[in-house]
């Protein structure tokens, strides 16, 4: 098994021998197998593949969200795979936002309180925390809309309020599955923008997506097929 | 601190989206806590009015009452509590008694020039006033230890048989005929108030009374009384009617009381006296206040506990309603216990919410018992004249500590029956939520 440290530096992620295999009714689904790759600051990728060859999975782990059957990964330093729950919830709220493809807003609350949800698990929510969230709702273009409910919003001003909302704890990496899949290609060209944009500003960013044009945009395409990266293409120097 | 806040006002807004859900769960409570207040306040009215009628009969009390033997036991002459017992129980007790008083009464004709009515011929000693919590009004005085020691023919007037015989001028140093012998006024009584109502321990109404010195009594009226009608004729002696033994303390009450028991059942072969001991009511009462509450307790309790499994039951089903929200938040970094936190404030938000209504129906009590009562009494006739009279006539008395009790059980309830929807809520596998429809 590989323990040792990563070369870090200007990496951002490493990510060593993943594997992820799920127990279905006896039977083993491989939805990850030895997945390695290095993740240098300021990148962005996509992540492209058919239904089903594990990019969501991939994508989940990267986030923290779950743990891999084996391999290792550093986030920097940090060998998130051996971290506990509590740790892992840490680790996602300091240094990850997630851009998901059907938004995931709260209903109950309104832009600006849906922006600071963050802040309320990084320990943040202080007096600057509101015009915090206000200059990421200005920022992502929804200065006019704070006090609105998601339902009162198009597809498009949900996600740009996702958006701000995985920034506000200002995080290294963003992680978006299929940002602009339930988008209509004017909003998705939009949303596009933004997440250029933001990486301009140095933030790492992977974003997993069905659609040749939207990985056009990235520096560099990684291509899985039944759990195993096919394709690790640079198009772009980072 | 802030976060704290922003979690309990964000448990009230998802609260909000479903009002009739969430009151319809609070209701439980509410009904629970207002309970509980409600019928505090009915036990404390209740106890409160019986030990109020039992302190005006003194609490320190031993009363001896003389009472006639029924049907073939009654044989002719003498019967009742004697000037012997009244001695004896003197002698036997010295030391551990505040008072003794003996108490000799008869109905008369009293009478003042033309006016004449019918009353009550009370004999006693200079401690009546202190065992019977009376007064005499300003100007008079009441007798002396010297008056009875000396036979006066001295007499005190109630307020009542003041109004009737000397009803204007300056009642003392007037004449008043008792039967056919007069007496000089000394004083006279004020109005005794009386909290009583119940049958058992009624105090007597003192305002027709005239009180002459009992050693007077005994030497002018003497003993026997004898009752004529048609075809009747009878004749009964008693000397004394009652006694009242006032104990020093209060504790050495129902060990004195034996003693009492233990010295007249030694002379009485009949049983022709009564002991009351006003203490060991006091005791009662007590006691079945504290029955009351206990059993109040366990009503309120079953409401509350009925009222919890409503608050589980929502959270329950919030929860997996919720299981798409509980995976966003995850995902945006919440750990387990912020998971917990925020269900275990919105269980006890919902409890807290029922507790602060109920407290506010319960602080309604006092205003409402008479319109209760009433529109009861409109309701159940009958139902409601079977009931015992303390119980009818309650006047309800707010329980300050029933309050915070009260809202501490609710938020005690909200803890207890949220935790475990909580704690189901947080053991959710962020992923599997966040793909839960
Ligand atoms: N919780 C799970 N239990 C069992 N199998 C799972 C689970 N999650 C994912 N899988 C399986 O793992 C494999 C990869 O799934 P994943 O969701 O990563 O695919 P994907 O590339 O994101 O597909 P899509 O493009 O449709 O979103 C699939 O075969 C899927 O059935
Ligand atoms: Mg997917």
């Amino acid at each position: 098994m590989f323990t040792s440290r990563p070369a870090t530096g200007s990496l951002a992620a490493s990510i060593h021998n993943l594997h992820k295999q799920y127990v279905l009714g006896g039977e083993t689904v491989h939805a990850l197998r030895d997945v390695s790759f290095d993740v240098p600051r300021g990148d962005y990728i996509s992540i492209m593949g058919p239904s089903g060859s594990g990019k969501s999975t991939l994508l989940n782990l990267l986030g923290c969200l779950d743990t891999p059957t084996s391999g290792n990964f550093f986030l920097g330093d940090l060998d998130v795979a051996a971290i506990d729950d509590d740790h892992r919830a840490e680790v996602r709220s300091t240094l990850i936002g997630f851009v998901f493809q059907s938004f995931y807003l709260l209903p109950a609350l309104t832009v600006v309180e849906n922006i600071e949800v963050p802040l309320l698990y990084s320990g943040r929510l202080d007096r600057e925390a509101r015009q915090r969230a206000i200059h990421l709702a200005e920022q992502v273009g929804l200065g006019s809309r704070l006090g609105h409910r998601p339902t009162q919003l198009s597809g498009g001003q949900q996600q740009r309020v996702a958006i701000a909302r995985s920034l506000v704890n200002d995080p290294r990496f963003l992680l978006a599955d299929e940002p602009t899949g339930n988008l209509d290609s004017q909003t998705t060209t939009e949303i596009l923008e933004l997440l250029d944009n933001l990486n301009k500003e140095g933030r790492t960013i992977l974003l997993v997506t069905h659609e040749p044009e939207v990985a056009e945009h990235t520096k560099r395409k990684i291509v899985l097929r039944d759990g195993r990266v096919q394709i690790d293409e640079r198009m772009r120097p980072c | 601190m802030l976060a704290w806040w922003r979690t309990i006002r964000l448990s009230i807004k998802e609260l909000m989206l479903h009002p009739l859900r969430s009151s319809l769960t609070v209701l439980g409570i509410f009904i629970g806590v207002s309970s509980v207040i409600w019928l505090l306040a009915i036990g404390e009215g209740i106890g409160r009015k019986a030990e109020e009628q039992i302190v005006d009969l003194g609490a320190r009390n031993i009363i001896l009452n003389t009472v006639k033997p029924s049907g073939d036991q009654a044989g002719e002459g003498l019967y009742g509590v004697t000037r012997e017992d009244f001695r004896r129980l003197k002698n036997t007790l010295e030391g551990h008694l505040e008072r003794t008083v003996p108490i000799r009464a008869l109905s008369k004709e009293f009478g003042r020039g033309p006016r004449t009515m019918e009353g009550r011929l009370v004999g006693t000693t200079a401690g009546f006033l202190e065992v019977m919590r009376m007064d005499v009004e300003e100007g008079g005085r009441f007798f002396a230890p010297i008056d009875s020691i000396e036979e006066r023919p001295y007499c005190v007037l109630g307020p009542e048989a003041r109004n009737e015989l000397v009803p204007y001028g300056d009642p003392i140093g007037a004449t008043v005929r008792i039967g056919d012998e007069f007496y000089e006024v000394i004083g006279v009584m004020k109005q005794k108030k009386s909290h009583s109502s119940d049958e058992k321990i009624k105090t007597d109404d003192y305002s027709k009374d005239i009180y002459i010195p009992i050693e007077t009594f005994w030497r002018r009226i003497g003993d026997v009384i004898i009752t004529t009608g048609s075809g009747l004729f009878k004749r009964d002696i008693v000397e004394v009617s009652q006694i009242v033994l006032e104990v020093q303390e209060q504790d050495q009450v129902l060990e004195m009381a034996q003693v009492v028991q233990d010295t007249l059942a030694a002379e009485h072969t009949m049983p022709d006296y009564t002991m009351t001991v006003p203490f060991e009511l006091l005791e009662q009462a007590r006691t079945t206040r504290l029955l009351f509450i206990v059993f109040l307790g366990m009503i309120a309790a079953i409401s509350l506990v009925v009222g919890g499994i409503g608050i589980m039951n929502i959270m329950l089903a919030t929860v997996t309603e919720r299981t798409r929200e509980i995976g966003i938040r995850r995902a945006l970094g919440a750990k387990r216990h912020d998971i917990t936190r925020q269900f275990l404030i919105e269980s006890i938000v919902l409890s807290t919410i029922g507790g602060l209504l109920g407290i506010a129906a319960g602080l309604t009590c006092p205003l409402l018992a008479s319109p209760v009562r009433r529109t009861l009494f409109y309701l159940f006739p009958s139902q409601m004249a079977a009931l015992p009279e303390e119980i009818r006539n309650v006047e309800p008395m707010l329980v300050t500590w029933s309050i915070p009790l009260s809202l501490a059980i609710a938020v005690a309830v909200g803890v207890l029956f949220g935790v475990y929807p909580a704690m189901k809520a947080a053991q959710l596998d962020p992923i599997e939520a966040l793909r839960h429809e």
